[in-house]
């Protein structure tokens, strides 16, 4: 293999240093200079537990790679401009029209650089994967309570990254300038001027002057390639340092404890794992962007304030802010002390912002009511956290009825209703959906609950009928084995706070209040299992299916015992039957003469 | 808990955080341990293994077919004008990419799952809390700071400190007023429009003026101030526009619905109405010629057009300020006036 | 074990099922062949079609289809408005699209399959004309396609765009009434809704919307018929809706899939 050096390498017990004298020089030089060796040993073999739903963070991770990869290459053709120019480039249906130069660049970009509609096809649409993504993200860790002690900082962050993601994707599509976008503008000016007190001045000093004015293109391009994604990538590397500090959660599990983490090491198995994911999800967006028009803007041409088009709608991430506004009855405003109080925008906007406010503070909210300071890291799986995942349940069918309000006229085109019918019907289920879904999503909760509590104790139903002596038919219910049996038992249940009179004998409000939430939270829920009771269930389970098997041998041997009597071929149990069976002429032979019917086998 | 095994222990040992209304249970389920490592195919047979190791080098090796392939394609598939040659190229330089990237990735992948060790490892969390000793250490540290600075017991230092960290960042928010132009009141701007009196009504771009004889029962007309078309965008043609835009429609005189005072804002059955949507701003466009109707398209808010343009439907709360319009002695169409009110959304200071 | 009956020796498959998959083949075969021909016959539109029937033919037509709601001497009833000085071109277009005749009331005539040969379209249109004149076919070269793109655009996004979308797609009006999509209308229909102003269409006379002007609308949309995305397929041409639905759909579906793929145990 190698021979021995006279180089003076750090090491000498081996003859060459792992991956050849060049990769050991360069590592002995880096260390040397770095202390690097002390991240590597720390890191390099750290272990991950794997679940799928513990990737979903990585594909809002990934996909904002692909958009800042794909986004340096625009800046150096885009130009976040106002000033006015006319396009002479290779669109027909927009050549000579007066447009400002961020739509031009951006159809220059689209239309006369090779690559360029397939690089600004892979931004956009890997922007709808990212929030997309953190989106998921933030689904799985609420309803695995993995926001819970030490990660609750964590989750205010993430929760931050999200509406800087949202501001991303905002500002980003309102840069070329085009009809669509400009109309999205045009609402948040209206909206900003409804807001007391300020709104008029902010108004003037975002768009610099009267709307549209010259200065909002650029202004957003500083928010949009500076500003925004600085913070966002130093509260993601902050977020990603707290995960690694904090370890991940691991879902219940064999050998899987609070105390421990259980897994594969980074290097070689998450590494690659990781690094095939990221290749994925760029190589998916990519083929997406290759097939599919995203934000054709060709169609629809400069920002001016008279045309408009059908079907205006934001990109899906704001969808809830817009169908918040049509939801809104009509008539809503009034004037007063010589002051417009704007309520059909005031009230959408508080609407929201305490929606927002409501999730990024949900960890506390939970720490407060169960006063809970231990730390978890164990996942828990949505059911066994029944008034949780029925919260969470409510929470995105309020969301999901604001965004479906967002595209109210395309469902009532695509679906022949009428626009008014579908706004009553979603105003109707913006306020009922979510307490019915509350009460669907908890009782399903305590039922499956329930239902594994029925297969830790007493085994699966394993469609195996058995015909018992007596006549009764009954389904033979299988073990299932320790290890599957443990990720079914919830190892925390809480209990409702029961307050105590204090000194002066006064029970105070908040602690009442916090009992009746409590009680809220925790009322419905299974008493926890003991070892001994499912000891007793395994004994009592062997007991039945070892009886049953005894039966099944005894019928077995009877029924060997009467073939064997009769000539007949024997089956004995697991082995196949082998036996010669009389030709199909022979039998047909036997069917014809008739010779009545053949003994009973 | 009870029962919980915890190699940690000497490190918690003076923290007990409280559990709060967790159950404690006295005889928890036992945890079974790991489960005895299951063989793969690829760890019984070492065929399925070779197997394995040749479809991920074959499939990098494809990958850099596809690479190699994209560089092609994007010579291969010139730009020429035409919206073909965009497609084209769009889309192959793209398929080679994506192949690119995908091979990469399965391949990582099969590397990963069937090649490389599958063996589970245990590792021990350490508390997040760090060690007494290390606390103890972090409070001394602040101990000394303190001491040696007198940040604790100088108030008067520590406070004007505060103040003066927070009193200079205030001149760095003042000089943000530069983002609005000076000089100019946001709501005096709002509260007018071009329309003058006299100024005469035309056609949305080319500014040609319209004659009373051409708005036809069920016409919709789309105008601007006919002023606007002369003005350049650096001379504020979209600022005024944005404000100027209104919509033109002719109804039979008996189904128009008229207050007293505004009687004499329309010519014979001809009325103009902002097309400013006074919800947040999008133009209100779409005229339905029967119902006479108008429909914004961005919220729904729906308008009466034979009612003085009030609200029926959605979430505007104000009815479309009308333009006064008559006949010049030409027969075109003019303003009386501007509109009476501030056209488009609400702000705070409308009255 | 089993006893051996009198039985069919042959295979698992039901005989029965031979006949089934024939009748299923069928089925599909014709059903495919009726949406295809009703699909072609609602958009084979050309020009008027020099025609062999004459007005009295039209007139029949006209007494057999038509009259029961628009009145024999086209006065009108109350199931259907008065046709005078509608035209030729009114005629050709809610006829030729299928909207006429109406087969029931909603709130507007949707298209659906034509019933009539474009000869007697063009029969029933002479007759309508006859009877009294209206707004009637346009020169060849109001249609000829070959106008000014951009500023038939710029019109187009001004005057159509708010109801019909900026690339044709269609949009919502209100009460369960919509402008269609406009991917597969004719030229000769652009124009006859222009002049025409059908059911809830405003009306753009030539004052409002010139010759020139006309003929610049119907080239751009004629051009952008004819010119596909050149990102790739435009679902709908719908805008951030479908973009967001297709993403969610098939981006992270394919995306999750692929998760569970990366952590599922490799046998």
């Amino acid at each position: 293999m190698s021979t021995a050096t006279a180089t003076s390498a750090p090491e000498q017990k081996k003859d060459a240093p792992l991956g050849g004298r060049f990769v050991g020089a360069a590592a002995n030089y880096i260390d040397e200079r770095t202390s690097i060796s002390g991240l590597v040993k720390e890191l390099g073999r750290k272990i991950f537990p794997d679940h799928w739903s513990f990737m979903l963070g990585e594909i809002a991770l990934w996909s904002f790679v692909v958009v800042l990869l794909s986004g340096t290459f625009l800046t150096f053709f885009f130009q976040a401009s106002m000033v006015e120019t006319h396009y002479d480039g290779s669109y027909p249906l927009m050549r000579g029209v007066a447009m400002s130069a961020a739509l031009d660049s951006t159809l220059n970009i689209s239309f006369d650089l090779r690559g360029g509609l397939l690089v600004r096809q892979i931004h956009h649409w890997a922007a709808l994967v990212f929030v997309a993504g953190i989106g998921v993200h933030m689904l799985r860790v609420f309803f695995t309570g993995a926001f819970r002690k030490p990660r609750e900082l964590n989750w205010v962050i993430g929760f931050v990254l999200f509406v800087l993601a949202m501001g991303e994707g905002f500002t980003g599509y309102s840069l070329p300038d085009d009809l669509l976008s400009g109309n999205g503008l045009r609402i948040i000016d209206g909206m900003i001027k409804g807001i007391p007190l300020i709104g008029t001045w902010t108004s003037f000093l975002l768009f610099g002057g009267e709307f549209p004015g010259d200065a909002i293109v650029g202004r957003l391009y500083t928010l949009h390639i500076l500003l925004l994604p600085a913070i966002l990538v130093a509260l993601l590397a902050l977020h990603l340092v707290l995960m690694i500090i904090n370890k991940h959660t691991q879902f219940a599990g064999p050998a899987r404890t609070n105390s421990n983490v259980v897994g594969y090491p980074m290097l070689p198995v998450y590494a690659s794992k990781m690094g095939g994911f990221f290749f994925l999800t760029f190589g998916v967006i990519v083929l997406i962007a290759s097939l599919f028009t995203i934000n054709p803007i060709w169609n629809y041409g400069p920002y001016d304030p008279s045309p408009v088009s059908a079907g205006t709608q934001p990109d899906w991430y704001i969808g809830f802010a817009d169908g918040a506004l049509r939801l809104v009855p009509p008539g809503w405003e009034f004037v007063w002390l010589d002051r417009t109080w704007s309520f059909n925008i005031i009230v959408p906007l508080v609407v929201l912002v305490l929606f927002i406010l409501l999730v990024a503070i949900y960890p506390f909210i939970e720490a407060w009511i169960t006063g809970d300071k231990r730390e978890h890291h164990i996942a828990q799986r949505p059911r066994n956290a029944a008034t949780r995942t029925a919260i969470g349940v409510a929470g995105v069918i309020f969301y999901a009825t604001l965004w479906a309000a967002a595209s109210s006229d395309l469902i009532a085109t695509h679906f022949m209703l009428s626009m008014e019918g579908v706004i009553h019907f979603l105003q109707f289920t913006l306020i009922l959906g979510p307490v019915i879904g509350y009460f669907v999503a908890k009782r399903i909760a305590i039922a499956l609950q329930k239902k594994d509590r029925e297969v830790v104790l007493h085994g699966y139903e394993s469609g195996r009928i058995v015909r018992l002596p007596g006549g009764e038919y009954i389904e033979v219910h299988q073990p299932v084995d320790q290890y599957d049996r443990w990720k079914l038992i919830d190892a925390e249940t809480y209990e409702p706070y029961v307050p105590r009179p204090n000194a002066k004998g006064n029970i105070p409000w908040h602690r009442n209040l916090r009992a009746a939430i409590s009680r809220w939270f925790f009322e419905d829920r299974l008493t926890p299992l003991t070892q001994a009771e499912i000891a007793a269930a395994d004994a009592h389970q062997h007991h039945s299916l070892d009886h049953m098997d005894e039966e099944e041998a005894a019928e077995i041997a009877g029924a060997d015992q009467r073939a064997a009597e009769d000539g007949r071929p024997v089956n004995a149990v697991g082995e196949k039957a082998s036996a010669e069976w009389p030709s199909p002429k022979a039998l047909n032979e036997a069917n014809e003469t008739d010779e009545g019917d053949a003994p009973r086998a | 808990m009870a029962h919980d095994v915890d190699p940690l222990e000497h490190e918690r040992a003076s923290w007990k955080p409280s559990s709060g209304l967790a159950v404690e249970v006295s005889d928890p389920a036992v945890n079974p341990g790991l489960p005895p490592h299951r063989e793969r195919i690829t760890d019984k047979d070492p065929a399925a293994m070779q197997r394995a190791v040749r479809t991920v080098y074959t499939l990098f090796y494809l990958s850099v077919a596809a690479s190699i392939w994209a560089v092609v394609a994007y010579m291969v598939f010139p730009l020429d004008g035409t919206l073909a040659a965009v497609h084209n190229n769009s889309m192959f330089v793209g398929l080679g990419i994506a192949f690119a990237l995908l091979a990469i990735g399965i391949g990582a992948i099969h590397w990963s799952k069937a090649v490389m060790s599958d063996k589970e490892y245990i590792e021990p969390r350490h508390a997040t809390r760090g060690r007494d000793t290390t606390r103890e250490g972090a409070i001394a540290v602040f101990e000394a700071a303190n001491e040696e600075s007198g940040f604790g017991r100088r108030a008067m230092i520590r406070n004007s400190l505060i103040a003066a960290v927070v009193a200079s960042v205030i001149p760095g928010i003042t000089l943000f007023r530069g983002l609005a132009p000076e000089g100019e009141n946001p709501v005096e701007l709002l509260e007018h429009t071009m329309w003058k009196k006299g100024m005469r009504l035309a056609l949305d771009p080319t500014g040609r003026p319209i004659k009373a004889s051409e708005v036809t029962l069920g016409s919709a007309f789309h105008v601007i101030p006919e002023e606007l078309a002369k003005l350049s965008h650096h001379e504020g043609y979209l600022e005024e526009k944005a404000k100027a835009i209104v919509l033109l429609m002719r109804l039979p005189q008996e189904d128009l619905i008229e207050a007293e005072d505004r009687k004499s804002w329309s010519y014979d059955g001809i009325v103009a109405y902002s097309k400013v949507c006074t919800h947040v701003g999008c133009p209100v466009a779409l005229y339905e010629q029967l119902t006479h109707h108008l429909l914004c398209p961005c919220h729904q808010s729906q308008f009466d057009v034979a009612d003085g343009a009030k609200v029926i439907f959605g979430p505007a709360a104000r009815p479309l300020p009308q333009l006064p319009i008559t006949v010049d002695d030409e027969g075109y169409l003019v303003a009386q006036s501007d509109f009476t009110e501030p056209v488009g959304p609400s702000f705070w200071e409308r009255h | 074990m089993a006893r051996f009956k009198k039985h069919r020796q042959s295979g698992r498959r039901s005989p029965l099922a031979a006949a089934a998959l024939i009748g299923i083949g069928l089925l599909i075969t014709g059903g495919v062949y009726a949406g295809a021909s009703a699909a072609v016959a609602a958009t084979s539109e050309t020009e008027p079609a020099a025609s062999t029937l004459t007005v009295e033919d039209g007139q029949k037509l006209f007494q057999a289809n038509c009259a029961t709601c628009h009145g024999l001497d086209l006065q009108g009833t109350d199931a259907g408005p008065s046709l005078y000085g509608v035209g030729e071109l009114a005629v050709h277009f809610q006829v030729s699209t299928g909207r006429m005749p109406l087969q029931a009331q909603a709130p507007q005539a949707p298209q659906k399959p034509v019933q009539f040969t474009d000869e007697q379209i063009e029969a029933l249109a002479s007759y309508v004309q006859a009877v009294a004149p209206g707004p009637a076919y346009p020169a060849s070269e109001v249609l000829d396609g070959e106008g000014d793109l951009a500023a038939g655009a710029e019109l187009f996004r001004i005057n159509c765009a708010m109801c019909h979308n900026v690339a044709g797609a269609g949009g919502a009006l209100t009460e369960g009434k919509y402008a269609p999509n406009l991917h597969h209308t004719t030229a000769l229909n652009m124009y006859a809704a222009m002049v025409t102003g059908p059911q809830n269409m405003p009306v753009f006379n030539d004052m409002n919307l010139t010759l020139e002007d006309k003929r610049d609308i119907i080239s751009a949309l004629l051009w952008m018929q004819e010119n596909p995305s050149p990102g790739g397929y435009a679902l709908g041409s719908l805008g951030p809706v479908a973009e967001g639905l297709f993403i969610w759909i098939f981006g992270i579906g394919t995306l999750i899939a692929v998760t569970v793929w990366i952590t599922a145990k490799s046998n």
